[in-house]
Parts: C-alpha cells; structure tokens; sequence
C-alpha cells in the first residue's frame, strides 16, 4: 500500500462534482495504472471466505465483494452497479485480489479471443436466440 | 429477452461461463447506441464512466481549466449469454471524443466494431471510424434509417464513407431486435471471413 495523499485542494476548489474528488478519497491517492491487468470484461467473483472477513473492508470495497458474492460478473458491470468509474474499480480489485477476498476467470489473450471458434460460437448463439 | 442461459439471480453470469468476447458498437452523436445495446442486451443496459487522468491535457473542453485533470465520460454497455460458457457484451462510446483511455479499454481484446451510421450526416461518422481504424478493429457499418430520411444506394454510401469493397454495408432499425441482431450477424460473418484469411 502506498501511503495515503491529501487531494489536491486547489483541485477540489476548481472541480464542480463532488463525484469527481471522490475517487482519489477511495484509492487513497493511488496510481490508475495498477489496475490494468483488469480488462473490461475480466469476470470477478467473490471468493469462498470472503464473507466471513468481509468486515474488516471499507464500505467501497464490501460493496464490490458484495455484488461479485452469488456469481460472476465483468468489470464493466461492477462499475455500471456501483456507480463507479471503471479505472477505481480496477484499483479496488487489484487490492480484493490480493487480499484474497476475489476470484477472477483466468483472462482469455485477445488473439485467442479472435479464435474462430469464438466467432462461430458467437455467430451461432446469435441465431439461436433471434432466429 | 431470453433467461434460458442466463443465470438464476438474473445479474450474475451463469455458472459455466467462461469466456468473455466484446464488439463495440460505435458511432456519432445520437446515432442510436444505446437504443442499439438496449435492444439485443439480456439485462438492463449500464453505463460507467471512466477516470481521465493524463489524457485529459489534450482534451480541448479542458483546456484552460487549471489544474484539472480529471473528468467523466459515459460508456453504455449490455450483455448477452450466447452459450453455456460464452457471453457477448457490447460496448459503446460516441467517436468525436478523443478519451484515449476509454478507446484503450473498449478496443483491447475486442473482436470488432458496428460503427452505426446516420445516411443524413454521413460525414459526422468520419471521426468514429477514423479511431476504430487507428486501433486496427475490423468493422462493418451499419446504416440506421431514421423516419423521413431518404433511402441511398449502397454505392452511393461506399463512396460517402470511402469503404474497402469488403467492408459489409446493412441497414438497421436499433429499435427492432430481429434488425439489431442480423446486423450483428453480417459483423460476425466478415470477421471469420477475415480470421480465415489470415
Ligand atoms: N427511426 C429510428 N430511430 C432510431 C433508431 N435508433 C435510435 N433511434 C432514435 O434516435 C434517438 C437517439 O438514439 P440513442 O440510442 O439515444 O442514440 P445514441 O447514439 O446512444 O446517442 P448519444 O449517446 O447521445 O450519442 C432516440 O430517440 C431513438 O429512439 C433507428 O434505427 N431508427
Ligand atoms: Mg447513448
């Protein structure tokens, strides 16, 4: 962890939205970058004994254990529940990561996603479900 | 909406998911996105916002606000379970914005872009296609005929859009599902056209 940092007051002056302040109150003044190993559709559950020490997080963070705890879900959709802009949510999961408190899918590479198994796959669920 | 292969609580994925493909689904202002996303995707659609950081000091809006580096932008997105381990999001963005971070993020990974288009401001798409080339996404148009718009050619609007012959040009109503879907199926089509080819 890195130590927690003051935001910038003159930062907070000039913005408009609060929204926008909170997110380095959350990240305690972390860096965006560590996130990046989170894609946008990476699917994050709860782990197993995530609820039994699910008290000792902060409020942010228990809601994303919260929601990931009954199923998988992509960051996207973490982000799109909470309210939460995706970049903060990717901080968050770097540290639930970390402290064990979630799983993720193993990441499918993007040249194997263009597999064309994929394609076929995709191609035929869609005729499937609208004909 | 189908629930057969999605889960049980109807926000989770269901248990066997495994693998998570993207398309974005992209174009000029008030195109019809997220009319688009909302119309195949299995759960309500959500929108995030993203966090701007160093990118934000090459955004015009921005300039001259001191200090600030930091702002929001939507991204709209929706889900379908197409298999029992399978699960197709769509993503989309407006194009005119040159959010470095949310292009990164939307096109890693992605198999490729629905750019929708407006026959009647066919030159508000340049921008749009213009960064799905940039990011080397493989892309098929789809050409939304809003009421009252008069029809065009297909030639008429390669030539407009200054299109490779084998970009796939389909017209689409994002309101109808059947519509939405097929034109997500003429993208899938070129795609494999194009893995095969490589
Ligand atoms: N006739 C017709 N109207 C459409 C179609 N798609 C969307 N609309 C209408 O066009 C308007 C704009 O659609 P949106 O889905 O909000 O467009 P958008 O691209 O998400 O817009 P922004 O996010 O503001 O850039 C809405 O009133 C839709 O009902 C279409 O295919 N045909
Ligand atoms: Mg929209």
């Amino acid at each position: 962890m890195t130590t927690p940092q003051e935001p910038d007051r003159d930062d907070i002056e000039t913005l408009e939205s609060g929204e926008l302040v909170r997110p380095y109150v959350i990240i305690n003044g972390r860096g965006f970058s560590d996130g990046n190993r989170f894609d946008l559709v990476t699917l994050v559950t709860a782990s197993a004994d995530s609820e039994q020490r699910w008290g000792q997080l902060d409020p942010e963070m228990r809601g994303v254990v919260d929601l990931c705890d009954g199923g998988y879900l992509s960051v996207a959709e973490i982000a799109g529940h909470l309210g939460l802009p995706i970049g903060i949510v990717k901080v968050l999961l770097v540290d639930l990561a970390e402290q064990g408190y979630i799983l993720t899918r193993a990441p499918i590479p993007p040249a194997q996603l263009a597999d064309i198994k994929v394609l076929q796959e995709v191609l035929d669920g869609l005729q499937a479900r609208f004909g | 909406m189908d629930s057969r292969l999605g889960s049980a609580d109807g926000v989770h994925l269901a248990d066997k998911v495994q693998i998570a493909a993207k398309i974005l689904v992209v174009g000029h202002f008030a195109v019809g996105k997220t009319t688009f996303i909302g119309t195949l995707s299995e759960i309500p659609p959500l929108r995030t916002e993203e966090t701007m950081t160093q990118a934000g000091a090459e955004i015009d809006d921005l300039k001259g606000v001191r200090g600030k580096t930091t702002t929001t932008v939507a991204m709209d997105f929706g889900r379908l379970t197409l298999s029992d381990r399978l699960v197709l999001y769509l993503f989309g963005t407006p194009g005119q914005q040159r959010f470095v971070q949310v292009w990164e993020d939307m096109t890693r990974g992605a198999l490729g872009a629905l750019i929708l288009v407006d026959p009647e401001r066919l030159k508000d798409s340049f921008a749009v296609m213009d960064l799905v080339e940039k990011y080397g996404i493989s892309y098929a148009i789809a050409v939304n005929y809003f009421d009252g718009s008069p029809s065009r050619s297909e030639a008429e609007l390669r030539e407009a859009l200054d299109l490779l012959p084998e970009t796939p040009v389909v017209t689409c109503d994002a309101r109808d599902e059947k519509s939405s879907a097929q034109a997500l199926v003429a993208l899938v089509r070129y795609l494999q056209s194009r893995t095969r080819q490589e």
